[in-house]
């Protein structure tokens, strides 16, 4: 993912001459997951460069440049530090569209990878999807592998909204695929239903995908997996549409169960399909405090066990 | 061994004293009295402007309003000093700003009246709009600036910050970024002395808060804020300056009402504080000045007020007639219209949820 991640950067840093690229430690040393490896060498450090360490100012940054005219691309190193810039999204990158009544509008992305499973320091593991989803206005992007990465990055840059491209760390390296060479995209606002199934929906997304993947491989599941791709704004249709024809839903994510996506997702499947539902609503999710320190995170990531123990339950109701 | 690891200092400007007097060997030469007059039209605008806000305010006519009064030398003088293609960026009290770049008045009200049209600026005037977390804005005015100089355009950006605004992390980071990237940025600390009810003494120990422009390895500069001449020369060389990068100018002013009409300052400062700085005014200022230039009378006085009141009226008039469409929350937020929200907007309409009370 990596790879794709900085392709779909380095064609879009060639498409459009009003792009940069900006945060900590992306210029020379290419980001420390070595996503904008290259860039600078290439693009030159007018166009890629090292930013200050201060979060808040490289979101108010991007937010200034946007109204400038450009199309800033800002990495937050890690997702536990975008906090710091928490303010100006929310109360700036989220707003200024509908505070302008759409006179003035940010096209900009804030880039960060997020989730665990490789054993971070303290803060370097969040899953902060939500924060970025509740309050409308973010576009909040979270691909599960490569061929999305780059389609759904090259969209993104392509639109004029303030995006929150989040990039799980675990799935940098974890697997190749071969991807188009060219500028394709893959459409936002879209899931993706990974497999067809009729005996269960799992929606999923992030680090979780594959490894749902994985488990209903294993256990020969005829299991329909959703993968969301795009958080915010979610796509109902599909799930809804699914739920319908399966009769069962199961949600697994990393984040925290409580007021995460999953009880996004089981509202609205509540709301429109429970009279076609054959079980109760599932979750599969990180329990509901603070993520952990590296050496206990094994106990709170969700895991194989967990999903499979959940698929055989909801597929016994 | 010890030596001097910096070497430098912060100076005080004023150009005009509280008597209307000034210095003809330092008075900016392309200040001609037809100049003064304009910029004392448009402090006497602001201040009608601020005084019908405060008193529809009142009448239940406006949202709550934080008024401007007292703030007029500082915000005209920096405004008059702005060439046409350099942009503002305010925080919620540059109300004088607004109106010198020509904001129509209706435009004013309609934001204060509680409407997002409010921020509808037209290209023309140079502004963002009004921002209301405190400080937030200096980070933009940075990032604005980044993109005059990425874009190769002339422009330079003038960025407002509270005396208050100075003590938060993303003034110190805007000012930060704007020195490692050589940006043509002017910030304005507007120190009207008072936090709603913070005094400037709680904020910081720094003697000034021009000095805190030195952390971030910028010029910084304090004037007499309530001086529209040395205002306007600070920021007139900041400007001319701006490609060689970003200064700090501090403008010592005094906030002559309340924070916002939810606030009462009875309650915190005294009224021999607040009388000290009226014998300060910086609108009563410009017209000694005036007036003992021989330039100005009771009769120009008094037709000046008559076409403020006729501007502020008419202003009023046109906003009280705006009728909003709540559709237009909804259609504003992507740019796109996704399923789930257009169903939300759909839901809203079909149940009639929007009739007006």
């Amino acid at each position: 993912m990596v790879g794709a991640l900085n392709n779909a950067l380095d064609l879009m840093l060639k498409e459009n001459d009003k792009l940069v690229v900006f945060g900590e430690d992306v210029g020379k040393d290419g980001g420390v997951f070595r996503v904008t490896d290259g860039l600078q060498a290439k693009y030159g450090d007018g166009r890629v460069f090292d930013s200050p360490l201060a979060e808040s100012g490289i979101a108010g940054a991007a937010i200034g440049m946007a109204i400038g005219g450009m199309h800033p691309v800002a990495e937050m190193q890690f997702a536990g530090f975008m906090f710091l810039g928490f303010s100006q999204m929310v109360n700036h990158a989220a707003r200024y569209r509908t505070r302008t009544r759409g006179n003035v509008t940010l096209p900009l992305m804030i880039r960060t990878p997020v989730s665990g499973g490789v054993k971070t320091l303290e803060h370097h593991s969040e899953s902060p999807e939500i924060y970025w989803s509740h309050m409308g206005g973010i576009v909040v992007i979270e691909p599960s592998n490569p061929y999305d990465a780059k389609g759904l990055m090259i969209k993104a840059l392509r639109m004029t909204d303030p995006v929150v491209f989040l990039e799980p760390t675990k799935l940098y390296r974890l697997f190749k695929q071969n991807i188009p060479d060219e500028a394709y995209e893959v459409p936002v606002g879209k899931a993706a239903v990974m497999q067809e199934g009729t005996q269960l929906t799992i929606v999923t997304y992030g680090t979780m995908a594959p490894l749902v993947k994985d488990v209903v491989a294993k256990k020969k599941t005829d299991a329909e997996i959703i993968d969301l791709r795009t958080i915010n704004p979610i796509d109902e249709a599909t799930i809804i549409a699914s739920a319908k024809k399966t009769g069962r839903v199961l949600i697994v994510h990393e984040a925290s169960m409580s007021f995460g996506v999953g009880a996004e997702v089981a509202a609205r499947v509540a709301e429109k399909a429970i009279f076609e539902l054959d079980a109760p609503i599932m979750r599969v999710a990180g329990p509901s405090l603070p993520y952990p320190f590296p050496a206990y995170e094994k106990y709170w990531v969700p895991n194989a066990t967990r999903i499979s123990q959940a698929i055989d339950k909801i597929l016994q109701e | 061994m010890l030596s001097k690891a910096w070497d430098g200092s912060v100076n005080y400007c004023q150009m005009m004293d509280e008597q209307g007097n000034i210095d003809p060997l330092i008075f900016p030469k392309d200040l001609d009295d037809k100049k003064i007059i304009e910029m004392y039209r448009w402090m006497t605008l602001t201040r009608a402007a601020d005084a019908k806000a405060l008193s529809l305010q009142r009448q239940g006519r406006l949202q709550t309003y934080g008024p401007s009064m007292g703030q007029e030398a500082t915000q005209i003088g920096t405004a008059m000093a702005m060439r046409k293609d350099d942009i503002f960026v305010p925080n919620f009290r540059q109300h004088g700003v607004f109106i010198a770049r020509g904001l129509p008045l209706d435009v004013f009200y309609l934001y204060w009246k509680g409407y997002e049209e409010g921020c509808i600026i037209p290209k023309e005037v140079g502004g963002m709009p009004y921002i209301v977390p405190v400080a937030t804005q200096i980070p933009h005015a940075m990032g604005i600036a980044f993109a005059q100089k990425y874009l190769k355009k002339d422009a330079a950006v003038v960025g407002f910050v509270g005396d208050g605004g100075t003590s938060e992390g993303d003034f110190y980071e805007g000012i930060n970024f704007a020195g490692v990237w050589k940006l043509p940025l002017v910030i304005i600390i507007e120190n009207n002395q008072w936090a709603i009810s913070v005094p400037r003494a709680r904020q910081t120990a720094a003697k000034t808060l021009a000095q805190k422009a030195v952390a971030a390895g910028l010029p910084g500069v304090q004037v007499d804020g309530n001086d529209v001449v040395a205002v306007y020369k600070a920021v007139t060389d900041a400007i001319n300056n701006a490609k060689g990068g970003a200064t700090v100018i501090e403008c010592v002013t005094y906030r002559m009402s309340m924070h916002t009409t939810a606030d009462d300052p009875t309650k915190y400062r005294s009224d021999a504080d607040v009388a000290m700085w009226q014998k300060k005014d910086p609108v009563a200022r410009v017209k000694t000045y005036l007036t003992k230039k021989g330039v100005w009378d009771d009769k120009k006085e008094q037709q000046l007020a008559n076409d403020n009141k006729e501007e502020v009226d008419a202003a009023v008039d046109k906003a009280e007639k705006f009728k909003p469409d709540p559709k237009s929350m909804f259609t504003n937020i992507y740019s796109f219209m996704p399923d789930v929200l257009k169903a939300e907007m759909d839901a809203a309409v079909e149940a009639d949820f929007w009739q007006e009370e």
